[in-house]
């Protein structure tokens, strides 16, 4: 699709990248996924050390792993490294990346999180904790609603539709191992059942 | 001064467990890690009550950064201080950063293989489901909020909307919803 890059990278790129990453860092309300938007601008257009097929396999493939989805910034800074030529450079991309976004946000909520205890009998504190409650609840089924819509064709996606209520329902219900219902839905799938 | 918490209360007493707990709980996560860490930590484990879980993930979403490993950071905080905290960064990245390296290089062999594609779907729907019945179970802490159960009902339901329906950015509904729900809550707790 894209033609293959080939990166001349300087310590200065680096660095750069690195500043970018920390800055996304501190933006990333929500999880690194809400700033996707922004580092498409930074590294595929703006400084075009990624193409469009690597983009989008890094986000496709981190999600797919098991992990935290975090992960997919890691697999942009592999791209990045491969496109300047080399093995060591891939590793270092992963490096700069992943520490990069994950460094600022930590440690911000470590040091919330620690006041945050220390001051949990507060009014404030157990209000804000308490209160919200509802909204994270919100989010977790709005996070399912959006992943098991993803393809949104129900004509044909219905049956994958079902396995995801199903899951809900028996995994509310019961006490059943998550890896079997996970291994369930690799089959069906892998058979084209579903 | 500081309150000790009962001593039968199930806790990781290592390093080691710490690790190790975040590591098989970061690799049961296929399409996030979001569907089983409510799973492990409260039920099984039962390191965190549901109230708790939900008063750290509060936290933990309202802070920059992936909150999953926002979790993992302030938990591990609680338990062994700086060290605690890196310790459960590590088991929660480690091992997944491995694997995804691993799959991004044979990749290659499988890109157009119709099987692992369905299997990938499969899997995707059943995260859905996970997560979505995580959320189901955390409703049962509505019954002891400082709010009326029925508020909270709406306010969840409304959050749903908000962010499932009408996509609405995450920001907004957590500074709005979210403070109107701390606000109401604030009132209704003794000074």
């Amino acid at each position: 699709m894209n033609p293959p890059l080939h990166l001349v990278l300087s310590w200065h790129d680096w660095l750069d990248l690195f500043g970018h990453y920390l800055l996304l860092s501190l933006m990333s309300v929500g999880g690194a996924i809400s700033t996707t938007a922004d580092m498409h601008r930074y590294l595929v257009e703006q400084h075009h050390w990624l193409t469009q097929t690597q983009f989008n396999d890094s986000i496709a493939l981190a999600q797919a792993a098991p992990g935290p989805n975090v992960l997919f910034v890691a697999l942009m800074g592999w791209h990045v490294g491969l496109n300047a030529g080399s093995m060591a450079a891939a590793l270092l991309g992963v490096l700069v990346t992943l520490s990069g976004v994950l460094i600022p946000s930590t440690m911000l909520t470590y040091v919330a999180s620690q006041w945050g205890h220390r001051n949990r009998e507060l009014r404030a504190v157990r209000a804000f904790k308490q209160g919200m409650a509802p909204v994270v609840v919100a989010l977790m089924m709005a996070t399912s609603w959006i992943l098991g819509s993803a393809n949104r064709n129900p004509a044909t996606d219905w049956p994958l539709w079902l396995l995801a209520f199903g899951t809900g329902l028996l995994i509310w219900r019961t006490r059943i191992h998550l890896l079997w219902v996970l291994a369930l839905g690799a089959l069906l799938g892998a058979f084209q059942l579903i | 001064m500081s309150l000790s918490p009962p001593a039968e209360r199930p806790r990781p007493h290592t390093l080691t467990e710490l690790f190790l707990a975040f590591t098989f709980l970061a690799l049961q996560g296929f399409g996030g890690v979001l569907a089983v860490v409510q799973r492990e930590l409260v039920e099984r484990k039962q390191w965190l009550t549901p109230d708790e879980f939900l008063e750290d993930w509060a936290v933990a979403q309202i802070m920059p950064g992936p909150n999953v490993v926002n979790l993992a950071l302030m938990l591990g905080a609680r338990y062994f201080g700086v060290a605690g905290a890196l310790a459960a960064l590590a088991g929660m990245l480690a091992a997944p950063l491995l694997l995804l390296l691993l799959l991004v290089m044979l990749r290659a062999r499988f890109a157009d293989s119709v099987a692992v594609a369905g299997a990938l779907r499969g899997m995707a729907a059943v995260a859905a489901g996970l997560i979505g019945a995580a959320g189901l179970r955390l409703t049962a802490s509505f019954a002891r909020s400082p709010l009326p159960a029925a508020w909270c009902v709406a306010l969840a339901a409304l959050g749903f909307v908000l962010v499932a329906l009408l996509h609405c950015p995450l920001v907004y509904v957590l500074v709005g919803l979210g403070g109107l729900a701390c606000v109401l809550t604030y009132r209704r707790l003794r000074p």
